[in-house]
């Protein structure tokens, strides 16, 4: 547990506490929201869960993948493989790195949105919850992604290959239930959608107990499968 | 001495179809230089990768300090540094911080970390270079990192996978140097190299492997003298040889150095007269002709068949 602790400490000093990160962290939420402003269509604040669930997206995929995968460019991964971790400790340090910067997104967006948009939260502790599960499963998504393929470009590729069409499948910016049956079905097996209904849930209401406790259990579901193929795939990289 | 703190037995590695390690058994004594040598692509880093758990046997299996490499390879990995063949170090982090890190993944007690980061550095010479980040440095003090980097948890046992190779002969040297510091301080060396005369030089024994096969492990010395009896004719011609020719002349173990051939042969004086032959057939003029005393240059050509010259033009190229 030490050992991953200051994995993760390392992984946040040496690419996400970098000056563009961080820029970029305030920055893609700000002009999202800013854009949404601007347009001003009404029922703005609808947009609010949505917007929260695509930063915690974009600010957990988009600079894990790349620190994976370029460690393992570099050796840097094998450095970790040599000392004294189990794999299972190196799998979770990379994606709780992840899920810290993608919190710290989630967080900004939330802030950004609540001032901007007049979005507001009625139930704080599960929203809470639910972006911290939606952190953790993106962050577990992008892990298998970059233990899947051997260059960063792939990497970037692949994680757009599942993020584009997230955004549009998912509820950010349609509700799901007015989308044509097929593409409901497509939505329902992708994890963003259970983020953003229990985002939308606990922000804006209302809150359906047993819908909710569906989405907690469907993301958690996800988690676990995404945890599991990473491990297989780190474990087969050793054959 | 005699205890074995490696003992591989039977260890095999197939990549797909290709079998890049065959069922190789030897083990290292603890307190020595144990050299493995051979040509690019016999096997000597998949053979680290297999006994320090970067990749995983097809077959057989290695004891080290007493745990399995197929069961316990996390307690083993906590008593083995490694310096692999090209340095893992962060670019982005300084000297300091790169092996302070490393002292943390290897749960080196808070309260010792920063005296023994500090030891090493001035051990290598790098105090200096401490808040230099690593990619600042030269190739030869980015690989003395490396090294110190890896003995931060005092392993019992070092690995070094081609250690010197790329090194300029200053900065090979001091490495060199420290590899027998090292053994002083009661550190077990198993290093990989493609040099005959640094395995020569530094290791207390050798194994000897080529395409997966281990040919012999002995001492140097050991192997010089069985070859001993065979006395090295040396012969320098006016210009270069043909150098298939050489291979169809049938008179045993060649090398060829451009204008210089050098021959193990039981029968000199026949040989002799084989080249006079050869010399006549190519109007090649014979400037000198020696006998020498065997070299484990010679000894490994005896073993392995492979030239140590065509061994080092593949290295070069390979990188
Ligand atoms: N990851 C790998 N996948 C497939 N083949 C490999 C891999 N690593 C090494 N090999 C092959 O195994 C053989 C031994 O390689 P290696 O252990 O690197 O040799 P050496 O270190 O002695 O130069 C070579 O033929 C090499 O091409
Ligand atoms: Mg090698």
């Amino acid at each position: 547990m030490g050992g991953m602790f200051y994995l993760i400490l390392k992984d946040l000093k040496a690419y996400y506490f970098k000056p563009p990160n961080i820029s970029w962290g305030v920055l893609f939420p700000l002009v999202m929201a800013l854009a949404f402003t601007l347009r001003n269509p009404s029922g703005l604040a609808e947009l609010f869960p949505g917007l929260v669930a695509m930063a915690a997206l974009f600010g957990t995929t988009s600079m894990e993948a790349i620190v994976i995968t370029f460690e393992k460019r570099v050796g840097a991964l094998e450095r970790l493989m040599l000392a004294p971790l189990s794999l299972w400790t190196i799998l979770m340090g990379k994606v709780l790195g992840g899920s810290i910067f993608g919190v710290m997104m989630a967080g900004a967006m939330t802030l950004i949105s609540l001032a901007l948009l007049g979005g507001w939260v009625t139930s704080p502790l599960l929203f809470t919850l639910s972006i911290l599960l939606t952190v953790l499963v993106h962050s577990a998504l992008g892990a298998l992604i970059a233990v899947s393929v051997r260059e960063v470009f792939e990497a970037q590729t692949l994680s757009n290959y599942f993020r584009f069409p997230m955004i549009f499948l998912c509820g950010v910016f349609l509700p799901v239930g007015a989308m044509p049956l097929p593409l409901r079905l497509l939505a329902h097996a992708l994890p963003l959608t259970y983020s953003v209904d229990a985002l939308r849930q606990t922000s804006m209401g209302p809150l359906n107990p047993g819908l909710f406790l569906a989405d907690v259990l469907a993301l958690i579901l996800f988690l676990s499968v995404f945890l599991a193929s990473a491990m297989r795939m780190l474990n087969k990289s050793l054959e | 001495m005699g205890e074995r703190v490696i003992e591989v037995s039977g260890l095999t590695k197939y990549y797909g179809e290709l079998l890049a390690v065959d069922h190789i058994s030897f083990g290292v004594r603890r307190g020595e230089i144990f050299g493995f040598l051979g040509p690019n692509g016999a096997g000597k880093t998949t053979t680290i990768r297999m006994l320090v758990g970067l990749t995983r046997p097809s077959e057989g299996t290695a004891i080290i300090d007493g745990y399995d490499i197929r069961e316990e390879i996390v307690e083993i990995k906590r008593r083995v540094g490694v310096v692999p063949e090209t340095s893992n170090l962060y670019d982005e982090l300084t000297v300091w911080e790169n092996l302070l890190y490393m002292a943390r993944l290897y749960r080196v007690p808070r309260a010792e970390r920063g005296e023994r980061v500090r030891e090493l550095l001035e051990t290598f010479d790098l105090w200096k270079r401490r808040d230099t980040k690593f990619r600042r440095l030269s190739k030869g003090l980015k690989r003395r990192a490396t090294v110190a980097a890896a003995l931060v948890h005092r392993p019992s046992i070092l690995f070094l996978d081609e250690p010197t190779t790329g090194l300029d002969v200053v900065s090979a040297g001091a490495l060199r140097g420290l590899m027998r510091r090292l053994r002083e301080m009661g550190v077990t060396v198993f290093l990989t190299t493609h040099y005959i005369e640094e395995a020569d030089q530094l290791c207390d024994r050798v194994a000897v492997i080529v395409k997966g096969k281990i040919v012999a492990v002995d001492t140097p010395e050991n192997m010089k003298s069985a070859v001993q009896g065979t006395p090295v004719l040396e012969v320098v011609f006016d210009s270069p040889l043909p150098s298939l020719e050489t291979e169809k002349m049938d008179l045993g173990t060649i090398v060829v150095e451009g204008n210089r051939v050098k021959i193990l042969t039981e029968d000199p004086s026949s040989t002799l007269e084989a080249v006079i032959k050869l010399a006549r057939r190519h109007g090649l003029r014979i400037e000198l002709v020696n006998t020498l005393r065997p070299s484990l240059e010679d000894a490994f050509v005896k073993l392995t068949g492979v030239s140590p010259e065509l061994m080092r033009v593949e290295k070069e190229r390979g990188r």
